[in-house]
Order: structure tokens, then sequence, then C-alpha cells
């Protein structure tokens, strides 16, 4: 049974605009990033979650803009991703006002960077980002550049190597599930959180309040990432935590000041 | 009235932005220093901190803000530390070998236990949002920075190591983590240090802030 269980908003970046995709793909514009994360922070979200999902130079430098914004009227952690390729994206990012940085595609590249930022920063700041694609029922393989390339590595081996190297957080995204609010790939969940002894926020699928509790009772997860039910206001953070509670899941107690 | 002057110590470590939106958000004024003479002068002080108890050490000591510290703290100044800059407060580590601390609350730094009081493995860094529960010494937070705070109240931790202070009268709260007590928030005198994040743990950790200002 997992204590402290999060709830956190996934707020995908594009530019200076909140997006949405499917399978990571077909993105469609939500609105103003600062608006929506106002939002969740008010409803009592655990932590936010912000990616870059074209993760372009420009694009990065916008996202320090839009995390240096939020730090003024936000007060929870916050973990930015896309496009972080070094120990010095990493500087700016934190400085911006960041708590921890995920890393993908820079991670697979070049998997010192997960032990650099690790002894850098400590490893509670290194969340290594998994986009994980279904090959067989039992197997997965860790794609980068936002479910685009493929890599030919196994996800679980990934996982457990990344957490040797320093990684103190898995962000498990399924890219099949992504987007489609059936609910998150359990059986993915449960392949790496069987694996590794770290923390894993499970990612892709979030379709209804009950999913973050199968999540955590039968995937293992320590937290869960919202997007589409948050943006599109099919439940609030509130709506969310109630639900999770009275399935007598261990999450913060929040009352809405 | 004049708005507090909160001067957050600047020694090269941490996200210390949050840290300053925190404060000013709670109506500081925030200045950020490296210097020692600003540091003993200071009408209040904070000490953030991420990363390694030794080079956390290694770099105020560089900065010379050891004894800039230690005079502050003798002078009655409010002190808070936050996170590592909570563990730097005690008297020495055991992070990476032993390192000496600050030595204003007497103690020591140790690993949070890697198992739970019924012997599982449980996970660290020790991570998320945690209640806040007074500690064993203590029937309530009344005089405390905890005062506006209610017990089981949910801060934001993360951290491996924890700061356990040699007289138990000086903690004040405590949170549970596998069935054993961590302290979250320890004192003395006017000095203060917190394990979790007050800027990162909401409304929860602004009532704390707050408080400091107003100490």
């Amino acid at each position: 049974m997992q204590q402290n269980f999060r709830l956190i908003a996934r707020l995908d970046i594009k530019g200076p605009n909140l997006i949405k995709g499917i399978h990571l793909e077909g993105l469609r514009v939500i609105g103003s990033p600062a608006e929506h994360a106002l939002r969740y922070y008010e409803q009592g979200v655990d932590e936010l979650l912000y990616m870059d999902c074209v993760a372009s130079l420009y694009g990065r430098n916008h996202l320090a803009e839009i995390v240096r914004s939020a730090a003024e009227n936000i007060f929870v952690p916050m973990t930015v991703g896309g496009g972080i390729r070094s120990i010095n994206d990493a500087i700016q990012i934190l400085r911006a006002g960041a708590d921890k940085v995920a890393v993908n595609t820079a991670a697979v590249a070049n998997p010192q960077l997960i032990t650099d930022i690790a002894r850098r920063f400590g490893s509670q700041c290194m969340v290594l980002s998994i986009e994980a694609k279904q090959i067989t029922p039992q197997r997965w393989e860790v794609y980068t550049d936002n479910g685009r390339e493929r890599t030919g590595l196994d996800v679980v081996e990934w996982a457990k190597r990344g957490v040797l190297m320093g990684a103190g957080e898995i962000l498990l995204t399924s890219v099949d599930h992504e987007g489609t609010r059936k609910g998150f790939n359990i059986d993915l969940l449960r392949a790496v959180t069987a694996e590794v002894s770290v923390p894993v926020i499970a990612s892709g699928g979030m379709g209804h309040a009950e999913d973050c509790v199968a999540a955590a009772r039968d995937g293992g997860a320590d937290a869960v990432a919202m997007a589409d039910i948050l943006h599109y206001k099919r439940a609030t953070v509130g709506d969310i935590r109630a639900h999770a509670k009275a399935a007598l899941l261990g999450v913060r107690d929040y009352e809405q000041a | 009235m004049s708005k507090p002057r909160i001067t957050v110590i600047d020694y090269g470590l941490g996200n210390l932005l949050s840290v300053q939106r925190g404060l000013e958000h709670c109506g500081a004024e925030v200045l950020l220093t490296s210097d020692p003479e600003a540091v003993v002068s200071a009408e209040r002080a904070v000490l953030p901190g991420v990363g390694a108890f030794a080079s956390a050490m290694q770099s105020l000591t560089a900065y010379g803000l050891v004894p800039a510290l230690q005079a502050l703290a003798s002078k009655g100044t409010p002190l808070l530390g936050i996170c590592l800059g909570m563990q730097l407060l005690l008297d020495e580590s055991e992070e990476f070998g032993h390192t000496r601390g600050l030595g204003l609350i007497p103690g020591r730094v140790i690993p949070v236990p890697t198992k739970t009081a019924h012997g599982e493995t449980q996970k660290i860094p020790h991570i998320g949002w945690n209640g806040l529960v007074p500690a064993e010494s203590r029937r309530d937070w009344t005089d405390t920075l905890l005062q506006s705070n209610r017990q089981g109240e949910a801060a934001y931790f993360v951290h491996s190591f924890m700061a356990v202070p040699t007289d138990p009268q000086h903690r004040l709260a405590d949170c549970f983590y596998g069935g054993q007590r961590i302290p979250a928030l320890v004192n003395r005198d006017r000095i203060t240090g917190c394990q979790f994040h007050p800027e990162k743990s909401g409304e929860v950790g602004l009532k704390i802030l707050r408080a400091f200002c107003a100490d």
C-alpha cells in the first residue's frame, strides 16, 4: 500500500501554449499554461510536470519563461522536461524555479548525463522520463522524441540501468495509452515497479478518477500524471483526490483554503 | 508597517528563486547575499540548500559564512534552515563519511531508515507530501512557527538523510515514514530548521513562512 500517493498535473507545452495530443501526436492547443497551472494549484494538485514536446532550443527558452512566471504564484514542486541535453540546460531550468528535471532523449543518447545530473543536484532531482511502446504482451520498447524514434532498448532494462546510474524517479509514459482515456497500462507499470526501487509516476491514459487507484493498487505506481482529464475539465484535482481517499488510497489531506 | 526584511543566504547551491518568491508572497522584502557581513547584520535569515552536506559546508566555508552564521545565531537573530539548510544546523553528518556542520543545534544527520518499522525495504529518497504531527516531547504548537498549522497537514519532503537533535525538546514536529518518526521541524531559541520545503508545500508552507516573517 502506497503512502503519499501523488496527483500530478502534466502540462505539455509547445511554444507559449498548453497542448494535448493522442499517443503524443496530433497536438491540439488547450490554452494558457499559466491559467491552467494556477487552477490546478488552487485545486490542490501535489506537483506540476511541464514537458516541452517540441524540445527545440527556442521551445526550451519559452519553457524557462513559463516556469519562471509560474514560480511567482505556485508553491508546489515543479518538474520540467523536454530538450534538456546538458548540465547547463538543467541549471537554467532549475534556476527558473524547477525542482526536478526530466530527461529522456538525451539520457538515451548519453546515459552519463543521468549520473552527472544526479551527482550535481542529487538523485531526487533527476527524473528519468521513459516513453514506452508495447511490442509484445509483456515487452515494451523505449522511444524518444515524443514517441517518434525507436531506440531498441527494453523499457524494464533501461529503467533498471537508469536507476543504477542515478535516476531518483521514473516518469513512465505509455505512448499506446497516452491521450486515449482508457486507463493506465497496468502491465507496463507492474513490470517496471517490480524491478526498480525508486518512485514511478504513471503517465498516459488517465480517463477517470478510478484509474489512479488501479495505477497504485495494481500497477504499484507512486504517482499519476494527469492531463486530458484536467485540461478538458472532466474532473477537478479535488474530485480525484476525494475518489482516491474514498478508495482508501494514501493521498495528501488537502482542504481548499 | 514596514515590510519584514529577510536575508536569504546564497552560497551557490539550490533553488533560491522559489524560496525568494515564497517569502515575497508572504510580504517580505528579500535580500540575496553571500556576504558574511550582510549575513551577520541580517534582521532575519534563511539558509536554503539542496544537494550534499559536505559540498555545502565546503561552500559555506569558502564564502566565510560559517562564522557569520554562528555569530548571527548567538545574537538571537531568527534563522530558518530549509531542507539541507536544516541539516547544516546540526553538529555533524554521516553522509559520505563524517562532516562537521554548523553546530547550532546539537545533533546528528543520519540516513533515513531503509527499512520500514515492519522490516520491509522502503524507497529512498523520501519524496512526497507527508503529514506533520507534534514531536513526542510536544503537546501542540502554541507559540511556535507552526501555530497556524493544523496537526496532520501535509508538507512536501525530498530527502535521503534526516537531522536528529540530541535533545528531544528541540524537536517540534515529525512526520511518519514507513511507520517511523522523522524530524520535520526542529527548533532551538530563534533557530529553526525544517526538513520539508515550505516554499513548495502550498498554503501549509506559506503559513510557516508568514509566521517566520512575523517572528
